[in-house]
């Protein structure tokens, strides 16, 4: 563990369910203070990793690290690792005030101290004076405080958050992720925050790990994992993404031209990648960084014709499907100030052209898909 | 309810809009329809409990003179009950007996339901039918069984002698108050297993967890989360064994012997040898306020604690 400022490190752990590796062979490191999440669609693992984290599952194989020390062997009780659960488990049998003290038993304080202890985490999750509320009487929302406030009375080394969002409305889960973070930089506690939902993951989180089927496919900072997504599975799962078939017909410095099936050529940048000619690679494109034009224009490195087949205006942007000669899919543009129809003369079956830089360009490997 | 409307199709005319609109009320009145479903089982509650109560009632104001019931209205029962010292020292018995055996047999239970209900995972209804297998036994073989386990020749007493541990069969083991306690608390196993099997199958296993991590051992676990949950089966399965087993004299009459002799024996006694109905009926109608009076105490107690624990 030398020369690693991790403060949790999650080292080859796999974990099967009889058949079902639910989590296989995932290697993370997150740093003191990190806001960290682990996006992926349901079932990859998520859950099953955090559980491993509070202690609730132990590794079939690997080690977990809290702050240097392997943690395989410790219950949940003696964990400085605190949880709120998907389903926010809230004690029926308590008040609001009871709830949040739960934790607090071992510290025996005295009455007063205590009541303070509480009314100062309920204010912190903006529930101040709601201590003798039932529990039942509590909104969905409040309810998801309360589970808060509760793990963060025992003044945690890391919170560990499963889903805690996926219960609310779209409103309030946006109010709720900007007090999370807030809370988060206010507090300096590590957050381990599980979601399926991308958007989600990527205004929260310093580092996001992308999951499938129980393996950590990339670890990065969301404009990374956005930008320079390592794998066909990563770019597919987060945003939108036209994918083109390709060749490398011939590389040349930093940059490589590409015979893609109904582009022709294609200029990209290599951003590192070593590409042999004649491989075959897969070319991603994000549907905001193509422009759509009635007629060509000079100057971008790659451009083509095709014929706008559906267009949708969402308001503050809009989405156009593009059909290109000898591709089986339509490819799929977003712009920001187009209007459709009408003054533009962008109608449906409209020939139009579409143009790209080439170091929007990402080359991933080719996988079967 | 298309049916009801369509009973008042072939009605004269002029009756006609009257019953369609009484169809209306009927279709509109929840509470109405309720009680129309419940009509069956109220009859037979009028007939079978409430005619019987209001009888027995009336009864424990008569007065018993030789043969006859004298139909006038007298408090005279009430006073002989409450003041003779032999239904005192009887009361106190029967209330010790149903009183020990309910929470000896909820205290047994309460191990079985919480095996079956965190630690069985597959087939739990199996094991539940299992738990209630005495019971397809009738009532009888079953206090006879004990007999024959507590007799003085019984099982226990030949098993401890051919261990060499006595030398004489322990007579007390059959005839007491403790056999009654044994053989009703085996008796009623079952209807304190189901309740609190199921009051503990419904807490949520995500509490517990939560429970753990914010750390409560094993031990802290069970007194804050799962017993709290767990006390409105308890509560039931209190209910469930001391109201019946405060009236039982079935089991008293068979393994009691003359020290174990319970209230309800001498009710029985009244009806029949003693031929005193009159006292007989006051005798049952107060054990019926007592036993509700504790039972609201229980009730209202097992509550106040619920409010301190919030
Ligand atoms: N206790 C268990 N027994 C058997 N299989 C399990 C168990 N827990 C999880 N699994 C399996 O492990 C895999 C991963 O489950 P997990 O709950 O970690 O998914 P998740 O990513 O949290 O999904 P979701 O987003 O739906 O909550 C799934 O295939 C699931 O069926
Ligand atoms: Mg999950």
């Amino acid at each position: 563990m030398a020369g690693d400022d991790s403060y949790l490190r999650i080292e080859r752990v796999t974990k099967r369910f009889g058949a079902v590796v639910a989590v296989d062979a995932v290697d993370i490191s997150i740093g003191a203070g990190e806001f960290f999440s682990l996006l992926g669609p349901s079932g990859c693992g998520k859950t099953t990793l955090l559980r491993m984290l509070a202690g609730f599952e132990t590794p079939d194989e690997g080690e977990v690290y809290i702050d240097g020390q392997p943690v395989s062997g410790q219950p949940p009780h003696l964990r400085p690792t605190n949880m709120v659960f998907q389903n926010y488990a809230i004690f029926p049998h308590l008040n609001v005030a009871r709830n949040v003290a739960y934790g607090l038993r071992k510290e025996k304080l005295p009455r007063q101290e205590e009541d303070r202890r509480v009314e100062e985490a309920l204010e912190m999750v903006k529930l101040g004076g709601y201590g003798d509320r039932r529990s039942n009487e509590l909104s969905g929302g409040q309810r998801q405080r309360v589970a808060l406030a509760r793990a963060l009375i025992r003044r945690p080394k890391v919170l560990l958050l499963d889903e805690p969002l996926g219960a609310l409305d779209k409103k309030l889960r946006e109010d709720m992720q900007i007090e999370l973070r807030q809370l988060q930089q206010s507090l300096g506690i590590t957050f381990v925050f599980v979601t399926h939902d991308q958007e989600e993951a990527m205004t929260l989180s310093d580092r996001i790990a992308v999951m499938a089927d129980g393996r950590a496919l990339q670890v990065a900072s969301p404009k990374e994992v956005y930008n320079r997504p390592t794998s066909i599975t990563v770019a597919d799962f987060i945003g939108q993404m036209n994918f083109f078939e390709a060749r490398v017909s011939e590389t040349a410095g930093e940059e490589a031209v590409l015979d893609a099936a109904g582009f022709g050529r294609m200029r990209a940048k290599l951003g590192g990648a070593a590409l042999q000619p004649g491989a075959s690679i897969v070319a991603a494109l994000r549907p905001e960084k193509l422009t759509l034009s009635p007629a060509r224009s000079d100057g971008a490195a790659n451009a083509v014709e095709g014929v706008l087949e559906a267009a949708a205006y969402l308001g503050d942007r809009s989405h156009f499907h593009v059909r290109v000669a000898g591709l089986e899919r339509p490819v799929a543009v977003a712009a920001q100030d187009w209007a459709v129809g009408g003054g533009d003369g962008l109608d449906e079956g409209a020939p139009v052209w579409l143009t790209w830089d080439n170091d929007s360009v990402i080359l991933l490997e080719s996988e079967r898909r | 309810m298309a049916d009801s409307a369509s009973l008042s199709g072939p009605a004269p005319a002029a009756s006609a809009s009257r019953s369609a609109g009484l169809a209306r009320t009927f279709r509109r009145s929840e509470t109405l329809r309720g009680y129309a479903l419940l009509s069956p089982t109220l009859l037979v509650m009028a007939l079978a409990m409430a005619a019987p109560t209001a009888m027995t009632v009336a009864l424990s104001f008569f007065i018993q003179t030789g043969f006859e019931i004298e139909a006038t209205f007298s408090l005279q029962n009430y006073q002989k009950v409450f003041t003779n010292p032999i239904f005192e020292a009887l009361f106190y018995r029967t209330l010790w007996i149903s009183g020990t055996c309910a929470l000896a047999t909820v205290l047994i239970a309460y191990p079985m339901a919480y095996y079956v209900a965190f630690h069985v995972h597959r087939r739990k209804l199996v094991w539940v039918i299992l738990m209630t297998l005495p019971f397809w036994t009738s009532y009888l073989l079953r206090v006879f069984a004990w007999k024959v386990v507590l007799g003085y020749n019984g099982a226990i007493n030949s098993g401890l002698m051919s261990l060499g541990l006595i030398s004489e069969p322990l007579e007390f083991l059959l005839y007491s108050p403790e056999a009654v306690i044994i053989t009703l608390a085996h008796a009623w196993a079952a209807f304190a297993i189901l309740p609190i099997y199921v009051s503990l199958e419904k807490i949520d296993k995500s509490l517990l967890e939560a429970a753990a991590d914010l750390g409560d051992g094993p031990m802290a676990r069970f007194f804050r989360v799962t017993l709290p949950l767990s006390m409105p089966g308890v509560v039931a399965a209190l209910f469930l064994i001391f109201i019946p087993t405060f009236g039982d004299f079935v089991t008293p009459a068979l393994v009691g012997g003359p020290d174990g002799l319970m209230l309800a024996n001498i009710v029985q006694k009244l009806f029949g040898k003693l031929n005193d109905w009159p006292l007989g009926s006051a005798l049952s109608i107060s054990m019926m306020a007592v036993v509700t009076c504790l039972c609201l105490a229980i009730l209202w107690l097992s509550r106040k604690a619920k409010e301190r624990l919030i």
